[in-house]
């Protein structure tokens, strides 16, 4: 009886667990599928170089940063620049410096600014802010091996402009299919061919939208890597061990339950 | 120490002796881990390693976050996001103690659903009861106020809707309300006062653990047949028992090694799982979230706090008698502390002569629905509060104080028990019958 109940207790957590869809009408969240989902899945580091330059290029303008620091730009697991591409970026940027009262350009050491000047939000922690699904039937299981859906939810938002516009008081705002209500006041950020890769890698809305979107992702989630090697390396030997310590159990009660009558 | 006859501590080497006259601490230890236990429990017996870990785990990696944290309003998100990138194993330590809590709420909830069904709380064991009921409010207590650090969305409302609770008392409820916040509303005095108390309260709960443990080798521990342990003599006993080393403590160890397999694919692979996403957008008092959704271990009282809304007859009723000074929410208050103050009482709801629900054809049925309304209850709670979800709510809390107030008292007098073994020997030898000289023979 206890095991049915144990079951049927995991999965109500489970289904209490996942906070189901934004609500808010029928959006529509593409499944994107990204190198770094499921147990085994990594950043791919190319990729996520590309997604700097988009970030730098295109949503820098209006988004901030403010929680990761640019050294770890540098960082195994992640972009992985080398020293000097590290010094050559941060040149980009301009951070405020209380000592001096003043602006001046950031260091390795600094984070990626705050910004506000249009109040857009910040996009650190955008990947993990968000959910894009939930199933099967709300439990949100699937995020075991196709992520927690927040990544397929910025890249959709990004490809899923109709090409509308509405004028509502001051602000225009732009019709999108994957954002909660159906009308957003960002613009288009991205059309194809905006951002030009070195490499010449593909850059159409979809892929452009797709290398940000992992970038983000690295932000929110800079030790995903090492995380998903620890839990990997972790479960093999509580494997072990519980093998282990399920025979020493069975020979410690052998005598116990398989005794002599007297 | 009272409790089931066995051999004691017995010091051998003078320095043994020596200590044993000063501090008899070796003899604690011995006496404490060779208990006598019952031979026949069964796997629901190993959550209270399980949870005694879980305590261990929290309070140490709990004890290096608050190294690392700031519990001020400016800075409190940004110290998270600074442990969870530049901290050295910081994320882990995050993870762990997030995830840690799920753990022992979901622990907590199998070690207290086993009392409930094999009649544990009942005579002699109602003060064991009674303090891991104390225990169990102490974490709900503990896990409120350590949500609302990391001073995310969820963090701010949960405490601003919980508090909003003690202001749904009459009369005297907002001076409380703003006492306990230390302030009008949700602000930096309630964040550090918060810390303070996430701090004191696990080593409380530490204190209660070991008068828990304590309570229970008085008594000894109950087992699936509700039979007690014979005491008629240490070689009498024996025949019911094994010392609790090295038997049960391998037993538990290799179901806590099992269980934490999960838990550790879970911080490895999901560890946001059972968090919410907006608890990652900073405290904003100005933007509220669209559903402020309590963790998933509280969303069982929470469904029971929202389902008495004004349009309920009791509710009518209670607030028409009271000339309206019990209105719709106080009453869900009221609900909600009352669900939880029936299971403390359980030992005297049940009026039953037998203990474990093993030998209760009826109890298993209703017992098997109070699990059931559990569930459906931590799932309605994660609903939003309207529709049909309102009234499986409804119908869920109110089977909750049907079980406890009505069903437990009488099914004592109707019910037609089954006997229970004599002896927890002969359960035993039922299940691992004893091979025969003769059938040895046999089968060589």
């Amino acid at each position: 009886m206890f095991r049915i109940v144990a079951t049927a207790f995991s999965l109500a957590i489970a289904g209490a667990g996942s906070p189901g869809l934004s609500a808010g009408g029928a959006t529509h969240v593409e499944d994107f599928s990204f190198s770094f989902e499921g147990p085994f899945g990594k950043f791919d580091q190319a990729q996520l170089q590309r997604g700097l330059i988009v970030y730098q290029e295109v949503c820098a303008a209006c988004h901030g940063l403010r929680y990761v620091p640019l050294r770890t730009l540098a960082d195994e697991g992640g972009p992985g620049l080398i020293e000097g591409e590290l010094k050559a970026f941060v040149q980009n940027y301009e951070v405020f410096d209380p000592e001096l009262d003043d602006y001046r350009t950031a260091k390795p050491t600094d984070h990626f600014p705050v910004n506000d000047s249009v109040g857009a939000p910040d996009l650190s922690l955008m990947a993990k802010a968000r959910v894009g699904f939930s199933g099967p039937m709300g439990t949100g299981l699937t995020q075991f091996f196709r992520g927690g859906g927040g990544p397929e939810y910025m890249a959709s938002i990004l490809t899923s402009y109709t090409g509308e516009e509405m004028a509502e008081a001051d602000t225009t705002l732009y019709a999108n299919e994957a954002f909660s209500g159906g009308w957003i006041s960002m613009a288009p950020p991205l059309e194809d061919g905006i951002v030009e890769f070195a490499d010449g890698s593909p850059n159409s809305v979809h892929e452009l939208a797709s290398d940000v979107t992992a970038f983000l992702t690295w932000a929110a989630e800079p030790k995903m890597m090492a995380r998903k090697r620890a839990g990997l390396t972790a479960v093999v030997l509580l494997l072990l061990l519980s093998v282990l310590l399920y025979l020493t159990n069975k020979k410690l009660w052998a005598p116990i339950k398989n005794r002599k009558a007297g | 120490m009272a409790g089931i006859p066995h051999d004691r501590y017995q010091p051998r080497h003078w320095l043994e002796k020596w200590l044993h006259r000063r501090l008899p601490v070796v003899s604690l230890v011995y006496d404490t881990l060779m208990i006598p236990t019952p031979k026949n429990l069964n796997w629901m017996w190993i959550w209270g390693v399980v949870l005694t870990f879980c305590l261990v785990m929290q309070i140490v990696t709990g004890i290096a976050l608050a190294m690392h944290y700031t519990s001020h309003v400016d800075m409190a998100f940004a110290s998270v996001e600074h442990i969870m990138r530049n901290v050295n194993s910081g994320w882990a330590l995050r993870y762990l103690h997030t995830n840690g809590a799920s753990l022992f709420f979901f622990a907590a909830y199998c070690h207290m659903f086993r009392s409930l069904y094999y009649g544990s709380y009942k005579a002699p064991r109602e003060i064991t009861w009674i303090i891991g009921m104390l225990i169990y409010v102490l974490m709900m207590g503990t896990a409120f106020m350590g949500y609302v650090l990391p001073w995310g969305q969820m963090s701010f409302w949960a405490a601003t809707v919980i508090s909003g609770l003690f202001g749904a008392i009459p009369g005297i409820g907002e001076p409380i309300q703003t006492w306990l916040l230390g302030g009008p509303a949700v602000d930096n005095a309630t964040l550090n006062r918060f810390f303070s108390l996430h701090y004191l309260l696990p080593f409380i709960l530490a204190g209660l653990v070991v008068v828990h443990i304590w309570a229970f080798h008085t008594t000894g521990n109950s087992n699936p047949t509700g039979v007690e342990v014979r005491r008629d003599s240490k070689e009498v006993a024996a025949r019911d028992t094994v010392p609790f080393w090295p038997y049960y403590v391998v037993k538990d160890l290799f179901a806590l090694v099992a269980i934490l397999i999960v838990f550790f694919a879970i911080i490895g692979f999901m560890p946001n799982y059972l968090g919410h996403p907006d608890n990652y957008i900073e405290a904003n008092p100005l933007v509220t979230p669209e559903h402020i959704v309590p963790e998933w271990y509280f969303l069982p009282f929470y469904a029971i706090l929202r389902a008495f809304t004004s349009d309920v007859w009791i509710v009518q009723l209670t607030s028409f008698l009271t000339g309206g000074i019990i209105d719709a929410k106080f009453f869900g208050v009221m609900a909600m502390f009352g669900s939880i103050i029936v299971l403390v009482l359980a030992p005297w709801l049940d009026t039953s002569s037998i203990r474990s629900g093993r030998y209760r054809p009826m109890l298993k049925w209703w017992f098997g629905l109070l699990v059931l309304d559990f569930i459906v209850l931590t799932w309605a709670g994660a609903r939003p509060a309207e529709g049909i979800y309102a009234i499986i709510s409804l119908a869920g809390a109110a089977y909750w104080f049907i079980y406890f107030l009505i069903i437990l008292p009488i099914l004592g007098v109707l019910e037609e028990p089954e006997s229970p073994p004599p002896t927890i020997e002969e359960d035993f030898n039922a299940h691992y019958p004893p091979t025969s000289r003769a059938e040895e023979r046999g089968t060589a």
